[in-house]
Order: C-alpha cells, then structure tokens, then sequence
C-alpha cells in the first residue's frame, strides 16, 4: 500500500484505505490511502481503467465507497447529503457536459441557481466568472453548441467555479480539445490557480499534462493500485518501478529539464564576428540570424526570458545555428547569449541536483 | 368528374353550408373538441408514463409493448364494442380515440428521455441536482421537441379518426361523410372527407411550424 503525504500545509482531501468494487465483480479501486494538501493541484494519471477517475468520482459522491472514508475539509463524504455536498464542490468533466438547451450565462449559474441566489444574482456572478476564464461577455447570450470545443470547456471551468467552492475535481477536461488550445487551457488554468489556490483534483492520461500541472502526481496501475504519489520532480528522477518508469516515457530526463528555469545559466555578451550574426532593431530586440557566407540567408532566432524552462534552452541551442541561445528580458530586449556547452553542462548539473534532491 | 368537383367546389364555399347548428363552422368545432379533449386525455395518461420509464429506464419493454398492441385494435371495432357496453355515451368514442393516441405519445417521450446524452445527466448531476430536478430541469427540456412531435402526431391521427363520432350519431365532421353516405349524396361525403383532411394538414403544420419556432436554438431541428 502507497500512502502519500504531503508533508506540509493542512489536509483538504484524505482516502483512507478506500475499496471500490462494482457489482460485475471488478475492483476499480484497491485500497487507496492518499492524502491532498489545500491549495496543491494533485494529478491522478494512469492508462484508461486505472480507476482514477473513479477516484475522483468518489470524492463527490458520484460514487461511493465500498469500503473506507473519504474526508473532504475533514468531514467524512458519507454522511453528508450527496446533492449538497456536489454544490459545495466544482466538478468539471470531459466533453464539458453543458447543458445545450441553456445558454452559456444560465449555465455557468446552475450551482448558484441550485444554492437559491436567486436569478439575478446569480447571473451577474455568472457574467463575472465569463471574464475570469477568458470568454467575452458576449459569449454569455449564446448557446453552447456555438461555441467551440476550447471555449466549451472555458464554460465547464466557470461552471464550475461559480459558487466559489474550495475544491474542483476535473476529469480530462482537456482530453477533446486539440494540443494547441489544450496548452493554451493548461497555461489559463495555472494562471487562475495562482490567483484562487483552489484544491483541485485533475484526471488525465497524459503524462506531460501531469507534470505541468501537478503539485504532486499519483500514479495508478490497472486494477486500481496506487503505484507512486510524489512531486513531478521526484517522480521524474527516483520512478518507484518499471511500471512508473515506462509510464514516463524514455525522455523523462528531458522532462524534468522543463520543471527548472534557466534563470541562473551563466550568460555573455553576443559575440562578433562569427559565421553569423545576431540581428537586432533598434529596441535592441532579436530579430534573426544573420549568415556572413552567403549574404541574405536568414535563420529564427526564439529568444528566451529567464522564465522558460531548461528544456527550451537545450532545443534552442540546438534549433541554433551558432549553438548560441539569445536571452531576453521581460521586455524582449536582449540581455546576452548562453553557448551550447554551458547550457549542456548546467542542464547535466541541474539534473544531478534534482535528482539527489528530490 | 368535373361536375362533381365543381359541385364540391360550391359546397364547400357556400355561405348556408357554413352557418347553423348543422353548418361546417360548428361542425369543425365539435370535430377540434371531441379530438382535442381526446388528446388531453391521452396526453394525461402517457406523459407520465413515458416520463417515468424514460427517467428510470424500467419498464420500456412492457409499455411499447403494450403502445403497440393500442396501436394494433381496430378503432371502429372499439367504439362499437365500448357503445355496446356502456350505451350511448360520448365516452364510447373518447375511450377508442385515447386508446388510439396514447401509443405515439409514450413512444415519443420514451424516445425522447433516452435520447438525452447521458453525459449531460451525469453532469447535471455532479453540479448538485437532486433526482427531480434532473428530470424537470435537463430531462424533459431536452426530451420537449420529441414529446411534443408525439403530441402532434396522436392529435392529426384523432383528428383524421374522430369522424368516427358521427358513426355513433354524434356530431362532427363525420357527420357530413354519414349522413352523405345514407343519403347517397356523393358531394357530401367527399365535401366532410375533404374538411377531415384540411383540418388535419392545417393543425400539422401550425404546430410543426410552433414547434420550430420554440426550438430554433437547438442543434438538431424538431423532429
């Protein structure tokens, strides 16, 4: 049995030794000990019929326990009205399950339309979470199969959010949406994290979805077991098996190189000179690479800010025809240039770092 | 040929075939109330029904089961047969119009429950609804249009049958195609049969016609 433990923070969501058997005999869930800190973005990821999402439908009582307590805020699922305690949690789902004969506002408003606001607090609530998740305010007098399936699922989240509860359980709320939004949705959905430190539970089958998004990653094996539950970094370095390693993927060390910043990669001024040259305009922005040989060859340039990650150093160190990565401020304006072999050596150091850390 | 339309033609135009208790105008309304109210009727014994079983899945087999064996009885069969036991009584015609209506209705709205995406009733669920909520706030919403194409095709099916009053010596437009048929005034009987008809397309189409209208911001047209 894997019990993980967060460690620091209070408990907002804790399974205790839980057992989900369905009557055809299967056993979804085999028990699962877990606990999630308030505030953390815990993921549930494994391949389909793992049980995650059961897991995460227990929590809100869409299903119950065979046996074992489930604790949401310290009180027992249980013993609480099923429908009231579904109110009280945001529950977001693939596909976005929106209801199609209403439109986008009246959606949005149906928990706080079920706690009795009455209508017209309810929607002015509604109208304010449209911007929240990115939507025009247009948007709100549509219905939903007029939207697209991005923006559908921008609905699902307001939806979800309107009564304001402390937790939000989302199950692949991303699985139908194309790579591009979907990035574009994980981007908004850790940039609202920042600002309403929800307790949320995320559900997915994508490994890279997880380690954006998590606070900590729980891993289960088919036929409901909980294989490892620890922080991406941690996972990354120290898989507990086979198993979680092959789960992973064979580019996991790349993977844990998109968790750290380049902020601290020693950097130099561009040189001149060379085969090529970095061009510049007048705001001393980077424009693109310059070949001398052959004049009028032109090569990208894609500057990075200290925000970005090691992984995107190493690609635009290789991307790069002199091997040079240009550095940017906040701004865009050109700091200097980190060479191959420095980012090659930091990125080596920083794995070895994260590794014995974590 | 011609003479006979051209006769039908100015039966049915005529000012004296239209007023009076024996005119077309009261004929048309007596036909609408005996179809309507047997619609009602129906409406008030398969709605539930189909509601039911389309909420908690049980018992489908057994009511379409049931909607089709209605559907299958002769009507006149039926009239005659409840006439007999109940004597003369508008009720012998009510009872073999209902049998008739209740079949499309609980189909309908059987049909239209099921059809609900089950993803959306999971959903509505999960956001806090309790089981009648669910029912009066996703279900039915979503089910309207079929409900409502169940409705219109047992009240055009009525209508269409309901000559079957005057059969009985009640009244309606059946009236004309009897009393056409014991007289042996041709006219007269194509001129109710042509009324019958008339009445049905006209009803069909205003209510197709509310029915788009009531549902245009759905993706899928009423049915």
């Amino acid at each position: 049995m894997t019990i993980c433990r967060p460690g620091k923070g209070h408990l907002m969501i804790q399974f205790d030794t839980v057992h989900k058997r369905f009557p055809n005999g299967t056993t979804a869930v085999h028990d699962l000990s877990l606990e999630m800190p308030e505030g953390g973005v815990t993921v549930l990821v494994g391949s389909s019929g793992c049980g995650k999402t059961t897991t995460l439908r227990m929590i809100n009582r869409m299903v119950d326990p065979t046996s074992g307590t489930i604790r949401v805020g310290g009180k027992d699922v249980l013993q609480q009205d099923a429908a009231d305690l579904r109110r009280s949690i945001g529950y977001v789902i693939q596909q976005s399950g929106l209801f199609p004969h209403r439109t986008v506002l009246d959606n949005i408003a149906t928990v706080p339309l079920l706690l009795g606001w009455g209508r017209k607090k309810a929607r002015a609530r509604a109208a304010e979470l449209l911007e929240t998740v990115g939507l025009a305010a247009d948007a709100g007098k549509r219905y939903p199969h007029q939207l697209s399936g991005g923006q559908q699922q921008r609905v699902g989240v307001a939806r979800a959010l309107a009564a304001d509860p402390p937790v939000l359980l989302m199950d692949e709320p991303f699985g139908a949406v194309d790579p591009v939004v979907r990035t574009q949705l994980q981007d908004e959905l850790l940039r609202l994290q920042k600002e309403l430190s929800k307790t949320i539970v995320f559900v997915t089958h994508d490994i890279d979805e997880a380690v954006r998004l998590g606070d900590q990653i729980a891993i289960f094996r088919t036929g409901g077991h909980l294989v490892q539950c620890a922080t991406p970094a941690e996972l990354l370095a120290h898989p507990a098996d086979d198993f979680v390693a092959d789960f992973l993927g064979a580019e996991r060390g790349l993977k844990l190189l998109s968790l750290k910043s380049l902020a601290d990669l020693p950097q130099g001024p561009a040189p001149e000179g060379g085969a090529w040259t970095l061009v510049l305009d007048e705001a001393r922005k980077p424009l693109h690479w310059a070949s001398k040989s052959s004049t009028g060859t032109e090569l990208p340039v894609r500057p990075l800010k200290d925000t970005d990650s090691l992984l995107a150093a190493l690609n635009e160190s290789i991307a790069s025809p002199t091997g040079l990565v240009a550095r940017v401020d906040a701004a865009g304006v050109l700091t200097g240039v980190s060479s191959r072999d420095d980012i090659h050596e930091y990125a080596g150091r920083a794995h070895t770092e994260a590794s014995v850390a974590a | 040929m011609y003479e006979l339309f051209k006769n039908l033609g100015s039966w049915l135009i005529s000012g004296d075939q239209w007023s009076g208790s024996d005119g077309i105008a009261h004929r048309i309304a007596e036909h609408l109330e005996y179809s309507l109210f047997a619609t009602l009727i129906a409406a008030a014994i398969a709605l539930p029904l189909g509601l039911l079983i389309g909420h908690t899945g049980k018992g489908a087999f057994l009511a379409i089961n049931l909607s089709s064996f209605g559907r299958a009885l002769p009507t006149v069969g039926l009239v005659v047969l409840v006439f007999l036991i109940s004597g003369l009584s508008l009720w012998s015609v009510y009872v073999a119009l209902v049998v008739l209506a209740v079949p499309a209705i609980v189909t309908n709205t059987y049909a239209g429950m099921s059809a609900v995406d089950p993803e959306v009733k999971d959903a509505a669920r999960g956001q806090g609804m309790r089981g009648h909520q669910v029912l009066f706030q996703v279900e039915i919403p979503l089910a309207l249009p079929l409900i409502m194409t169940g409705l219109r095709l047992s009240l055009i099916q009525v209508v269409s049958t309901a000559t079957i009053a005057a059969y009985v010596s009640f009244g309606g437009l059946g009236r004309y195609v009897f009393d056409g048929l014991a007289q042996r005034d041709l006219v007269q009987v194509l001129g109710g049969a042509a009324l019958v008809a008339i009445v049905a397309v006209v009803l069909d189409l205003a209510l197709a016609g509310l029915q788009r209208y009531l549902f245009r911001h759905r993706r899928t047209a009423a049915h």
